[in-house]
């Protein structure tokens, strides 16, 4: 007759004959399964008389332990062994390129503007958007520019009839403002701007921010400030800046404000026409006749304004020397330029 | 305004070095453009005279000449100029001399005959850019004198770029008055001597328009030699102000213009009948210009008349007829004040610009015409003779501008720049200025001078002062803001999130051109008649877009043709829509796909762009806003759409826009070789968002029942859905579509559409008899209204 020591010893045998978790729990079944041998051997108690039942029980589940202990040990080798494999098998090359969707970017104008509104309105200057089919009346005239004015000759403006054209600068949106509201205000206008000429560094549209502050007591000297803090927390430098008087008929005083060439630190080179300086921006203290216009009284209040062309602020930011590559859109250019 | 720095120094010399000098008046308002040398670098060149020229016997477009220059034997020079003659005086560069770009002269043979220096033209010498010959000295020129020393070279060009207000600097005496005030220098003027008629013969002037002419001046000459040489020196002044020398009277009135800024006419006095009228011109009526243009003229143009017919533009261009030539004995000169206001634009008008409207029409001193007539004529006579006559003056003071006085407040002053400024310094630029300050109250009165057209008010009097200071010793401040904060809506999306997300979808961004060509334009929006420039650049920049899709379009086949095959871009901006009773300027956000989903890459073979792609950027943009719940797809056509794939997008009942494939017409019409999708949205009524409302969340589980119906293939899915909706009770939560299927085992013409339903409750948990009757409503009434059945 079979012993239990042999079945033990056959099962212990099978158990480390396994090689897989599956082979593993054929013998599970196969011992102590609901037919399996070590539990058949269990049902064989009742048999027994009373008095060998107990030893023979204790033998049995001591046999049934031993098995089980064995089983888990073979076990825990088989799935440490699994493990391995499968850890073997999903090893990927994780230098191969990720998959799915890559991100876009938006326009240099674009990121230029951001920039610009975002200094700006960190002290409160709110971002306000016009027309760019405007009248004769908000882009020239209200600005004390008059018809024939030879200032005029210095926009080479698009025209739809007389009195309706492409705006020749975000000035209007000044005006705009001013006529709705009342000051203090704090406002720049980013937007597009047209002016008739084209050739290798005008085009026929491009970009202006125009800026403007009135309160009660506004003088140059703030306007001073606050366009020398700009150019250098937009360059991220502390450029050299000049205040050069010049001409707009909407300012009086009025002054062009030029930056030490950022190409060159100065030198002369030829993007500052071996001047050293760049030409950045206009601007001034708004005209008492354009506060007329408007119906702001000149004597309360003062104010300024400025305008900067957004492609020259972008180009000397980036590095980018050729202005027509802003509207050619080509994709090679416009990827330079990841968002963020 | 070119002028000599020479000649400028002759007024008021400063101890500054050129760059000094341009810095300084660039920082005064007058920017110079550049500041260039009168003529190259070049040593050992000399005035040589031509005694002898002999055929070269080996070359004939050659000459040996023998050369006087100076001291010693003349020199044999090899020339080949063709106005290498005997009596030339022209510049010799003799043996070591180094030429502009570091040319050495050195003796040479050419072709076997030797050389001892050479023969030079302008150009050979940096000097202007003639090059056609050599450049021919006047009789006069000492043989052997050093060029550099007789053309007086040390000199330096510069150009400056006047504003419009400052037209009393368009003459070097306009310059050196601001000079002498930035440096605090008197000023010396030219010595002239004052003029004694020699005859008694005038001619009777009349001005006719007087708000247009309020001042003329004429003065008839008579027996001038116009024939007689024009002085280097003037020659020089001339030529270094970028003037061409002509003859002998047209250089004397433009040597005064560049002095004084004054433009003078002359008329060759034969050829005029009776006296002078400033009238208009008559419709129609004709004139000959100097530079042989034929006007018709129009009645608001103002003219110099005789009594026969007109004359010459006035302030403008003289006429051809009355101009003085070769014959001319008797000269009339004209010196006139023209009101700049009436000036403008005028010239213009026919084309023109001359150095004269451009001062007119920028304002000549008023008080300047009687010293331009007599330095005119006093040149006139010391270099051409003649014969000089009373000067007659016609004028009416009433229609003179008028310069009434002006108070500049301390107060203001310091208000407006930001600086007290001591009144002693104020006052001391104001009398430089020539603006006559009188002490007041207040602070000043003053009266502009007769050459300062920009001081109306006094916010241009406290521009002076800034400018005189110096706008860089002004000081920086921080303004004083109130800390009022601005208001951050909620209920508002900003474009700036809207464009971050299509650039991570992948889309780049674009700036097309507002105005486009007329014919894509057409072909995208037929029936709308574009907004057209009266003056387009071109073509292909003519009409104002009333979509987006022109200018994408345009940028997705530059870049297919750049052999970009998956183009993503995107465009917000404005569009232009023509009304019946004006123009809608409309935001507009559009984009367009081409080419695979997602770049070539290993994993996964390349998937097309569909319609579906796009539709899911325009579903991300609008969860937004939280009102997705509001948007919808309905199937209309589109005339630059695929008429079966085309979609106009609502939100609730508005329109928000389109989406489609390209109509396959004008996909191969614009010369696509792939479908192009396309998105335009209203940006007005895209970034309308709401602010979230929280609901209690369920803490009951959810119970989904899914069911494949047969429906047409027609059938939209989206009723399916809504139908679903309104039939599937309070508690239905969500319903997906799972699976769209065609194909073996659905009839032709049907589709199977899979849709889940999910329930909640908040109170209870659903039982199932609940759901089954809602489910059961929900079949009831798909089967209904479109005969939809359960997939078996």
């Amino acid at each position: 007759m079979i012993t239990l020591e042999d079945v033990l010893k056959h099962a212990q045998g099978e158990l480390a004959a396994a090689e897989s978790l599956g082979a593993l729990d054929q013998v599970r079944v196969h011992y102590v399964g609901k037919k399996g041998l070590i539990t058949e051997q269990m049902k064989t108690l009742g048999t027994l008389p009373p008095d060998e039942r107990r030893e023979a029980g204790a033998l049995i589940n001591q046999a049934r332990d031993q098995f089980s202990t064995a089983l888990e040990a073979r076990k825990a080798v088989l799935e440490g062994r699994e493990l391995e494999q499968r850890l073997a098998r999903e090893t990927i090359d994780v230098t191969l390129p990720g998959r799915g969707q890559h991100t876009g970017g938006l326009h240099p104008v674009t990121l230029t503007l951001q920039r610009i509104s975002e200094l700006f309105g960190r002290i409160g200057f709110e971002s306000v958007e016009g027309p760019e089919v405007e009248d004769d009346y908000h882009n020239f005239e209200a600005l004390n520019i008059p018809a024939s004015h030879p200032a005029r000759a210095m926009h080479d403006t698009f025209y739809f009839d007389e009195h309706t054209l492409l705006r020749t600068h975000t000035s209007p949106v000044q005006v705009r403002v001013m006529e709705s509201r009342t000051p203090p205000l704090r406002v720049i206008a980013p937007g597009r701007v047209y002016r008739c000429d084209s050739d290798l560094t005008h085009t026929p549209m491009f970009h202006q921010v125009e800026g403007f502050l009135v309160d009660r007591d506004v003088s140059f000297a703030d306007l001073r400030g606050v366009l020398y803090e700009f150019l250098t927390l937009f360059f991220e430098k502390d450029v050299q800046v000049r205040f050069r008087p010049s001409y707009f008929p909407f300012t009086e005083p009025s002054a062009e404000v030029d930056i030490e060439c950022v190409i060159c630190g100065g030198g002369g080179c030829r993007v500052c026409k071996q001047t050293g300086w760049l030409e950045v921006m206009g601007c001034g203290m708004i005209h008492p006749k354009v506060f007329k216009f408007v119906d702001i009284d000149s004597e309360a209040f003062t104010g300024f304004a400025f305008g900067l062309g957004v492609e020259r602020m972008a180009m000397l930011r980036y590095g980018i020397n050729d202005l027509r590559l802003f509207f050619e859109n080509d994709l090679k250019f416009l990827r330079q330029f990841p968002a963020f | 305004m070119r002028f000599s720095e020479a000649w400028l120094r002759t007024y008021v010399n400063p101890a500054l070095t050129t760059p000094e000098l341009v810095h300084q008046i660039t920082m005064a308002g007058l920017e110079v453009d550049s500041a260039a040398p009168a003529a190259g670098q070049f040593s050992g060149v000399v005035v040589g005279e031509i005694l002898e020229t002999v055929p070269h016997p080996e070359a004939d477009r050659l000459k040996v000449c023998r050369v006087a220059a100076g001291l010693g034997e003349p020199l044999q020079i090899v020339c080949g100029a063709p106005n290498a003659r005997v009596g030339l005086r022209a510049p010799l560069a003799l043996e070591g001399a180094v030429l502009p770009g570091g040319l050495k002269i050195k003796a040479s043979k050419l072709r076997g005959i030797p050389s001892f220096g050479m023969l030079c033209s302008a150009r050979e010498l940096g000097i202007d850019e003639d090059a056609s010959g050599l450049m021919e000295l006047s009789e006069e020129a000492p043989a052997g004198i050093d060029l550099r020393e007789y053309l007086q070279l040390e000199d330096s060009l510069i150009e400056v770029d006047l504003t419009p207000n400052r037209a009393d600097c368009l003459s070097v005496e306009g310059i050196a008055r601001e000079v002498a005030l930035l440096n605090g220098l008197p000023m010396t003027l030219p010595e002239s001597r004052s003029l004694v008629a020699a005859h008694d013969q005038g001619l009777p002037v009349n001005i006719e328009a007087p708000e247009a002419c309020p001042r003329y001046l004429g003065r008839l000459i008579k027996n001038v030699d116009r024939n007689a040489p024009t002085p280097l020196w003037m020659k020089e002044r001339l030529r270094r102000s970028d003037v061409r020398s002509l003859d002998v009277i047209v250089d004397v009135t433009n040597y005064v213009l560049l002095e004084l800024g004054q433009p003078l006419h002359a008329f060759d006095a034969a050829k005029l009948k009776g006296g002078i009228r400033v009238r208009y011109g008559r419709d129609g009526e004709k004139l000959r210009l100097l530079n042989d243009q034929e006007l018709s003229l129009h009645a608001d143009t103002l003219v110099i008349a005789d009594e026969a017919k007109a004359l010459a533009l006035a302030g403008i261009m003289g006429g051809s007829e009355s101009a003085v030539s070769e014959s001319s004995r008797d000269i009339f000169l004209e010196c006139a004040f023209f009101t700049p206001e009436l000036m403008m634009g005028k010239a213009r008008r026919y084309g023109l610009s001359t150095d004269s409207s451009h001062r007119f029409e920028r304002g000549v001193s008023f008080e300047l015409q009687d010293r331009a007539l007599a330095r005119a004529s006093e040149l006139i006579i010391s270099l051409a003779g003649g014969l000089p006559g009373p000067v007659v003056e016609a004028v009416s003071h009433t229609h003179l501008p008028q310069r009434p006085p002006l108070l500049l407040r301390a107060e203001r002053i310091q208000r407006v720049l930001g600086i007290a400024i001591e009144a002693d310094r104020i006052s001391r630029i104001l009398c430089g200025l020539g603006m006559n300050p009188v002490s007041h109250a207040e602070g000043w009165q003053v009266t502009p001078p007769a050459f300062r057209f920009d001081i109306a008010i006094e916010a241009d009097l406290i521009e002076e002062v800034g400018r005189v200071y110096g706008y860089d010793h002004l000081p920086r401040k921080h303004p004083t803001i109130p800390a009022a904060m601005l208001p951050v809506s909620e209920s508002r999306l900003e474009l700036s999130r809207v464009k971050q997300l299509l650039v991570d979808r992948g889309y780049q961004e674009a700036i097309t051109y507002s105005f486009v060509e007329r014919g894509l334009q057409k072909l995208i929006d037929p029936e709308i008649e574009p907004l057209a420039l009266k003056n387009p650049i071109s073509a292909e920049l003519a009409v104002m877009r009333t979509s987006l899709w022109p200018g994408l379009l345009d940028a997705a086949i530059k870049n297919n043709n750049r052999q970009q095959n998956r183009v993503r871009l995107f465009e917000s901006g404005l569009k232009f829509i023509p009304l019946p009773d004006g123009l809608d300027q409309p935001k507009s956000l559009a984009w367009l796909a081409m080419g695979p989903v997602n770049g070539e890459q290993w994993a996964e073979s390349l998937r097309a762009t569909d319609f579906y792609d796009i539709k899911a950027d325009v579903e991300a943009l609008v969860m937004l806003t939280g009102r997705t719940g509001r948007l919808s797809f309905v199937a209309a056509p589109h005339p630059a759409l695929h008429p079966g794939q085309s979609a106009e997008i609502l939100m609730g009942s508005e329109r928000l826009g389109w989406a489609g494939m390209l109509h396959p017409h004008l996909e191969k019409q614009l010369g696509f070789d792939q479908r192009v999708f396309l998105v335009e949205l209203d940006q007005s009524i895209l970034i309308g968002r709401d602010v979230p409302r929280f609901r209690s969340l369920s803490k009951f589980p959810t119970v989904r029942r899914d069911i494949a119906l047969i429906v047409d293939d027609t059938v939209p899915v989206a009723r399916l859905i809504a139908v679903a909706r309104e039939q599937g009770g309070t508690l239905l939560r969500e319903v997906v579509v799972f699976d769209v299927y065609r194909g073996p085992g659905v009839e032709d013409g049907k589709k199977s559409v899979a849709l889940g339903l999910v329930w909640q409750d908040e109170s209870e948990t659903l039982v199932d008899a609940r759901v089954e009757a809602a489910v059961a409503a929900v079949l009831e009434s798909l089967a209904h209204r479109f005969e939809a059945r359960l997939r078996d």
